[in-house]
């Protein structure tokens, strides 16, 4: 119950990181058994239907499910701490933006267990395949119903940790003196901002088209389908920023603190960061070179998403001149985090590879696209996630994870990825297309898939070790130092862990970049204070979040089957969505009424002890 | 910080921006705003995307009724004044101008949202259904879309009267009426851009 109305953003981030880590167990269960089908030629493991299934929905759990709540975890955990904040500015919408994606989420997967089953028309959902005329069922109103709901969480926590940044940073904790992965959710936010309307408006025209018979995107209406590339990829290409901008800011903490050196190049890493935001918005019709835009389209996109290669190669050398002469310990953090940079510049370089238009005709839809993006996102983005897990851990549980574990994990991991991806982009230049169900013998594909089946096993090895690590390391007491890395640079360090439910017992004074790196090297033992201990004004927990996200899954229920349940009268689904709203808004209604006053801790309370986990 | 210690009657001149609850509120909302700015510009193109295919269906030409749109337009527009004039009463701490002001822009949104219905149902009698062509889908969801936000403005206008006339203006208030306030003025240049893109548009080609 503690849970369920929990405002705390500490709490809020563990949920969101057990909600993240068991759809990252379910996306990699379906990525195996894709792997399990391709392992020989003219294998008969699932049939094509369920393959089509497995990709769809291994792709959208991935992203939406597994990669952005941990995400969200860490940024959770940490952001408020980073910048000396007691709370996030919103703490009820934080609840609310957790429960609305774990909502959609649950709504997405239970498609698996209907009749007309998941949605198979890729992760993209191109139109019309996507639309009534092709995708008959329910599996693609799973899709879009879910991810609408998921996407409201996502926007609200993005709002939720721009206004945290902007309003409520420690006195002197000006903009350039802000820790990098503070940095990197501002930017994250930002796009999530600006992106993810233009997804939630896709997707309800899809709906519009499936539920209502509306013609978006329907060419035999006078629907058109390449709108839905546009709107699909003006969002997703910023989707991948979204992605990978946390992982370098997590990048950016671990290696400088495990090589006891401040970050090479921090205000040039700042504006690299905002550069690549801002050009992210700006390309997103690289994914679109064979759909016939044209020449003059092609060479605008394809120049534009060369150039995001330069402010990424600033970040690159940064990094390695951080390392450069330091000291450096190779703790599981650490490498992670070394492990990711020669793994992303590979998925940079293959990205620019494919941001040259006519090489592109060549390399579209080969596996040489999906070893690609897996390079950026699972030896960046997960590389990063794992990297930040170790580093956090700490601070998150009271607890230090298995060192020596995670090591093994680490190469059992790190040498199961590049088995599985490396030998894909060969696959690819060979012409394996992507997205298929089985293939011929006799082309030469069988050694490279079986190989890429044995890596992926291998992934799945590590993953297992990585849960393995965390239950070995629960039943350890908590014990973990405030500072246990001793070489802790930022504020999140200067308190307890895990810290106590007022993260700070006073407001710290920042006095320059790595505010308790610079307190150390002044030879003080923490922060200077800046204000007197006093009464801490805390809100109060809520079950509304849950109850206004829980209406809406009715509500999509009720939407999708609209016209399917007729048993009492006709349109039984508009009452059960109308039902689902009132939830929602009577939530809402609630919520705008009573005012929350919150409670107060007052200074004799205030003893160090964290959340309990 | 805490939210009680400015007791009622030592309101500061700006009572929205005096707690940092206030000050996360209105920055939040217009973060929020910017949002809603992208959500709206994505419907605006795919009704530009759209609006040529009409298929058997009337041309927007035929179809629109300017008369009607410049009443609703009129009617939302001082709305929005009296909205402006809301502010300024909270301002001055005038409780009950700024209530009377509020139900005043209220009763303006119900007047327009009544013509847009009125409208939508003439369209549908003239054969512009949801499901005509690409051309109505498009229309119905953009001014749809608008239409909803002005229904959802109304309720929440309303709530925050109820509660102004419960408990009166405080730290705690003010910020609701300010940004709701910044709602309403955002709604209305979404109108402004509607009429321009969607009526005054088509009935030039
Ligand atoms: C961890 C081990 C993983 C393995 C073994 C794996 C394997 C695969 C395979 C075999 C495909 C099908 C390719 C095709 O037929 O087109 C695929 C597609 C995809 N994967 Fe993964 N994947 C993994 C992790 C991830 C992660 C972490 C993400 C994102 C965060 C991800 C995102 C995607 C996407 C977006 C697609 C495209 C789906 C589509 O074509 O609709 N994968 N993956
Ligand atoms: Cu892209």
């Amino acid at each position: 119950m503690d849970w369920l109305t929990t405002v705390d953003h500490k709490k809020i981030g563990i949920l969101y990181l057990i909600a993240g880590g068991f759809f990252f167990l379910v996306g990699g269960l379906e990525a195996l058994l894709i792997r399990i089908q391709l392992w020989k030629p003219l294998n008969d493991f699932v049939s094509a239907d369920t393959y089509n299934e497995l990709i769809t929905m291994h792709g959208t759990t991935m992203i939406f499910l597994a990669a952005m709540p941990m995400l969200f975890a860490l940024m959770n955990a940490v952001v408020p701490l980073q910048i000396g904040a007691r709370d996030v500015a919103f703490p009820f919408v934080n609840a609310l933006g957790f429960w609305t994606f774990f909502f959609g989420a649950v709504l997405l997967n239970v498609s698996w267990f209907t009749s007309t089953g998941a949605p198979a028309a890729g992760w993209t959902a191109y139109a019309p395949l996507s639309g009534p005329a092709f995708s008959t069922g329910h599996g693609m109103d799973y899709y879009v119903l879910g991810l609408q709901i998921a996407g409201i969480g996502t926007l609200i926590g993005g709002i939720n940790f721009l206004v945290t940044i902007i309003n409520m940073r420690a006195p002197g904790m000006t903009f350039m003196r802000m820790p990098m992965f503070t940095w990197a959710s501002f930017i994250t936010s930002a796009l999530i901002l600006f992106a993810f309307p233009a997804l939630a408006v896709g997707l309800a025209a899809l709906m519009f088209d499936r539920v209502f018979d509306a013609n978006f995107f329907d060419p035999n209406n006078g629907g058109n389908a390449v709108l839905w590339e546009h709107i699909f990829w003006i969002f997703g290409h910023p989707e991948v920023y979204i992605l990978i901008l946390p992982a370098f800011g997590v990048i950016s903490e671990v290696i400088s603190t495990f090589s006891r050196k401040r970050l090479f190049g921090y205000s040039s890493m700042v504006f690299a960061t905002i550069l690549i935001g801002f050009l992210g918005f700006m390309v997103w019709a690289h994914h679109m070179f064979t759909t016939g835009l044209g020449p003059v389209a092609n060479a605008l996109f394809s120049i534009a998403t060369m150039l995001i290669a330069v402010p990424t190669g600033i970040k690159i050398f940064n990094w390695i001149f951080t390392m450069w002469g330091g000291s450096i310990k190779f703790t599981s953090a650490n490498l992670y985090a070394v492990g990711f940079i020669p793994t992303f510049v590979m998925g940079g370089v293959t990205g620019v590879m494919l941001a040259a238009a006519p090489a592109d005709f060549q390399y579209h839809d080969t596996y040489f696209v999906v070893a690609h993006f897996h390079y950026v996102i699972v030896g960046g983005l997960i590389l990063g996630i794992f990297s930040g897990l170790h580093y956090w851990w700490p601070k998150m549980f009271g607890r230090v994870l298995n060192e020596t574990l995670g090591k093994w994990t680490f190469w059992m991991f790190y040498i199961g990825f590049h088995l599985t991806f490396f030998i894909q982009h060969f696959l690819g230049l060979l012409g394996m297309p992507r997205r298929i169900w089985t293939y011929l013998d006799g082309l030469g594909f069988n050694e490279m898939n079986l190989i890429s089946t044995i890596g992926a096993i291998m992934m799945g090895i590590g993953t297992i070790m990585f849960f393995l690590n965390v239950v070995i390391t629960n039943a350890k007491p908590q014990n973990a130092a405030d500072d246990p890395w001793e070489d802790g640079r930022t504020l999140e360090w200067t308190i307890p862990s895990p810290p106590p439910e007022y993260n700070f017992k006073q407001t710290p004074l920042v006095r320059g970049y790595d505010a308790y790196w610079k307190e150390k090297m002044d030879g003080h033992k923490g922060m200077t204070p800046a204000e007197p201990i006093g009464s801490i004004h805390m809100p109060s927990p809520s079950i509304l979040p849950f109850t206004m996200s829980l209406g809406l899954f009715i509500t999509g229920f009720g939407l999708m089957y609209s016209r399917d349940w007729t048993f009492i009268t006709e349109h039984i689904g508009f009452y059960v969505a109308g039902l689902g709203l009132l939830i929602t808004f009577g939530s809402m209604f609630l919520r705008s009424v009573y005012d929350d006053h919150g409670f107060h801790i007052e200074p004799e309370e205030l003893e160090d002890k964290g959340v309990k986990a | 910080m805490s939210t009680h210690s400015h007791a009622e009657g030592h309101l500061p001149h700006e009572p929205e921006k005096a707690t940092l609850e206030g000050r996360n509120k209105v920055l939040g909302f217009w973060l929020f705003l910017g949002g809603e700015t992208v959500l709206f510009g994505t419907l605006f193109s795919a009704f530009l995307a759209l609006r040529h295919q009409v298929l058997d269906g009337p041309q927007p030409n035929e179809l629109f009724k300017l008369s009607l749109v410049a009443a609703a337009t009129a009617i939302l527009l001082t709305s929005s004044l009296t909205s402006v004039f809301a502010i300024q009463a909270l301002h001055n701490h005038n409780v009950k101008a700024l209530i009377n002001w509020l139900i005043v822009t209220v009763v303006l949104g119900l007047g327009f949202l009544g013509l847009e219905i009125y409208e939508f149902y003439h369209y549908v009698h003239e054969g512009h259904g949801f499901t005509t062509s690409a051309f109505s889908s498009s229309f119905y969801t953009l001014v749809g879309f608008h239409g909803a936000h002005v229904a959802f403005g109304i309720f929440w206008i309303s709530s925050i009267i109820g509660q102004l006339m419960k408990k009166g203006l405080t730290v705690v208030t003010a910020p609701k009426v300010y940004v709701a306030g910044m709602y309403w003025h955002f709604i209305d240049v979404v109108w402004v851009f509607i009429f321009t893109v969607v009526y005054l548009m088509g009935k030039v080609v």
